[in-house]
């Protein structure tokens, strides 16, 4: 067993601290009032937070009646908490599953499409994380801006871009997000501001951390948010990224996304601590964890963390615990997996535990569930049928985006060409 | 005209573009309180606060990146790395994210950034300090690099650089920072980049170089003048886009050509021009193109042996003499 100092190792030790995972940035202080202390926070992993001591000492209350509470051990699973599905508008939960839904059917064609040869290159999918991507985009405002990781379809949809446009990037055509020219790893429109998928691991940290940068250069209110994989916080970028966003008080939100594996390296496997809303603790920056299977345990964390960085113009960090339904890419038959772990991600789909919820609560009935079914079926035909349809990208533009202003001597070769041309 | 170093022409630029343009700020290490490893950003701190000339951590890939992120939300970052072998800690987002969000995204946000960074050896800093390694970069589509040798040249690309929309590595160099040039007054010139220059006219033979082998170079010229030999020398001053046809000019109508180069030969810049040069000019070499480069070693410490790893004054007159003498003109 290591040893740790011991000024180290007591924070650890402290009852773990909830600022404002419970909380409802959204709901009115009366349903605050009513609400239950963990309402976001259910399932196995129970959701806490760790808030380093001198953050705790420095940062203000949290603002959206957010509180500080002890988790005290509690334990408690999805039963036998459904949430505050009572105290949410039923027209916005029905929202929330059909993006959800749409995010499911969307990523179960473009696999489909892959297999078909229809998309090259690689392919990760979002598959049993439609419950953290829609909580999470739930809590950007229009103007927020979204950087992610290379695992970013649903992520682009949530973000306002067109199943369309994603489709079409996906199948390399001139209609697609980038024109052709990202793929699957690499969305990104400036209109929604989603400022790009990114498909080298850790990429992403530095440019939404100078994004945030830039926001506080020019004393705007928006906030960045930047996803990431559990894989991701071991690599530099992570470490220097979080160092300077706290440094310079800058207002981004790192989203570790807790799949619990990085292609098939388990988390504890590589990172020291596997923990990792605890991460933030050598940096000063707050972090939370929540359960990413849960679709208003993601909003609320997200929101109250979105609008305390607007406010507070710092940095935060929140870690959603989800699983991946299916291998790390499209191709990976995942055979590190054992039939107890595959088993396991099925039972925890965010969508199945969702719909019951609703259905219990009688909200989703069988007539709206056809209609949601049916909707979603028929706008990722849509998008599929566009992509399908549209022209792939001439070849005469293949010089067009090397260089935002033109510049004299710059080469237009095609392979075969004479370095001196006629 | 006045007289000043490139340090001052850099310095002056930076200042000028910082009043011109409320979106250029500067960020490195140590640039503001210690006003420069190399003391480019002398009293800009002062002048400007730290709102514009920002301190960073010793953090290369994550300041470089973060300046990345600010330029695509449209600020202008002028970006100081300590010196060009720093540069390999932000390899990552310099290769794989500055010079790529313009195309990779089909055109929708560029990256308005300018990366300045001495090389050089010749200074006794050993291995890891010492390397010239502008080819990493100037490889790379997507990326413009630019390389001037004199305070006027240092002065006009700087601005260009800064008012360009896409990442533009701006190479300096330790060896040129006290070098003293004419910069007229109130100069405004915006440099073209992708240009390279003819700074010296001559008829028997083509010498190239960029950044501190092009002043070298000149030097070589007006020396080997006193001996009746008539030296054309080349800047490159950009080297991406590389502008062959400038060289190529040349050598059609000198007949021979010598490159000085900081970097290591094999596979270095010298390489790609001597390529061009068999391409476009074949027809009119009365000799092999020569190349004179760094020795292909890690630079040592001790001054004997780092002098003559270095390309000179003499290995390059040497060399010029050489090509001269196979063309068939005796020149000793
Ligand atoms: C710098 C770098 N190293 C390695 C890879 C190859 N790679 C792609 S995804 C991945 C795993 C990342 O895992 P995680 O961050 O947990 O994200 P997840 O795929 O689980 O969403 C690796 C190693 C890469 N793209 N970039
Ligand atoms: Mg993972």
């Amino acid at each position: 067993m290591r040893v740790l100092p011991r000024q180290l190792d007591q924070p650890l030790l402290r009852p773990a601290v909830e600022p404002g995972v419970g909380a409802h940035a959204l709901a009115s202080p009366e349903q605050q009032a009513t609400a239950p202390a963990f309402s976001g926070s259910t399932g196995p992993e129970e959701a806490d937070s760790y808030v380093e001591r001198h953050t705790m000492a420095d940062t203000a209350k949290p603002k959206g009646g957010g509180t500080t509470r002890s988790t005290g051990g509690r334990r408690r699973s999805r039963k036998d908490s459904p949430s505050n599905i009572a105290d949410e508008q039923p027209k916005v939960l029905l929202e929330y599953y059909r993006q959800m839904l749409l995010i499911r059917r969307f990523e179960e064609r473009t696999g489909q499409a892959y297999t078909q040869a229809r998309i090259g290159g690689y392919c990760h999918l979002n598959l049993g994380e439609e419950a953290t991507i829609v909580g999470l985009m739930t809590a950007l405002q229009e103007r927020d801006y979204l950087f992610t990781n290379y695992r970013d379809h649903g992520y682009a949809i949530g973000k306002g871009m067109s199943p369309r446009s994603v489709m079409a990037e996906l199948y390399g055509r001139s209609t697609g997000a980038a024109k052709g020219w990202g793929g699957s790893m690499h969305m990104y429109d400036t209109e929604t501001r989603m400022l790009g998928g990114y498909g080298i691991v850790g990429g992403q940290l530095p440019l939404a951390t100078g994004a945030a940068l830039a926001i506080s250069y020019r004393g705007g209110d928006e906030v960045v948010m930047c996803q990431m994989g559990d894989g991701t916080t071991n690599i530099g970028a992570w470490h220097e990224s979080l160092n300077i966003a706290s440094l310079w008080n800058l207002p981004v939100i790192f989203v570790v996304i807790n799949n619990y594996t990085g292609m098939g390296t388990p988390v504890e496997a590589s990172s020291a601590e596997p923990e990792l809303y605890k991460r933030g603790s050598a940096f000063r920056i707050e972090g939370v964890r929540v359960d990413g299977r849960d679709v208003l345990a993601v909003r609320d964390a997200a929101a109250n963390l979105v609008e305390r960085a607007r406010s507070e113009q710092r940095p935060f960090l929140l870690e959603a615990t989800s699983y991946r339904m299916k291998g790390h890419s499209v191709v990976d038959p995942a055979k590190y997996r054992t039939k107890e772990q595959v088993e396991e991600a099925r039972s925890n789909d965010p969508i199945t535990a969702f719909e019951a919820t609703l259905e219990k609560a009688g909200i989703l009935t069988e007539e709206a569930k056809q209609e949601i079914a049916d909707s979603v079926r028929e706008e990722v035909a849509d998008a599929a049928e566009f992509a399908e349809n549209s022209p792939h990208p001439e070849v005469s533009t293949l010089f067009d985006y090397t260089y935002a202003t033109p510049v004299a001597n710059e080469s237009r070769r095609m392979p075969a060409d004479p370095v001196f041309a006629e | 005209m006045s007289v000043i170093t490139y340090r001052q022409a850099l310095r002056d630029t930076l200042r000028a573009e910082m009043h011109r343009d409320e979106n250029v700020f500067l960020m490195g290490e140590e640039i503001g309180v210690f006003e420069g490893s190399y003391k480019i950003t002398e009293g800009l701190l002062k002048e400007f606060g730290e709102r514009r000339v920002r301190d960073t951590p010793i953090a290369e890939e994550g300041f470089v990146g973060a300046a990345i992120g600010a330029a695509m939300l449209g600020l202008r970052p002028v970006v100081e790395i300590m010196t060009i072998n720093f540069s390999l800690i932000a390899i990552d987002q310099i290769i794989n994210h500055a010079a790529k969000i313009y195309g990779m995204f089909g055109g929708q946000t560029s990256v308005p950034m300018v990366i300045r960074t001495p090389g050089g050896g010749g200074q006794q800093l050993g291995a890891t300090h010492s390397q010239n390694i502008e080819l990493f970069y100037s490889f790379v589509p997507g990326l413009k690099v630019l390389a001037p040798s004199t305070p006027a040249e240092a002065a006009a690309m700087l601005r260009a650089a800064i008012r360009d929309d896409d990442p533009v590595l701006f190479l300096e160099n330790l060896g040129l920072y006290n070098s003293k040039g004419e910069v007229p007054e109130g100069d405004e010139t915006v440099a073209e980049i992708g240009r390279a220059a003819v700074t010296r006219e001559g008829t028997d033979i083509t010498l190239i170089g960029y950044s501190r082998m092009a002043m070298v170079a000149g030097q070589v010229a007006e020396a080997l003048a006193a001996e009746g030999i008539s030296v054309e020398v080349v800047d490159l001053r950009s080297l991406r886009p590389l502008d062959r046809q400038t060289i190529v000019e040349s050598v059609c109508k000198t007949g021979s050509a010598v490159i000085a180069e900081d970097d290591w030969l094999t596979y270095g810049i010298g390489a790609e021009i001597a390529a061009s040069i068999q391409e476009g000019a074949f027809d009119y070499l009365d000799a092999p193109v020569r190349r004179v480069a760094m020795a292909e070693v890690p630079m040592p410490y001790a001054k004997p042996l780092e002098s003559a790893a270095l390309p000179s004054v003499e290995s390059i007159t040497t060399a010029v003499k050489e090509t001269l003498n196979a063309v068939g003109r005796r020149v000793g």
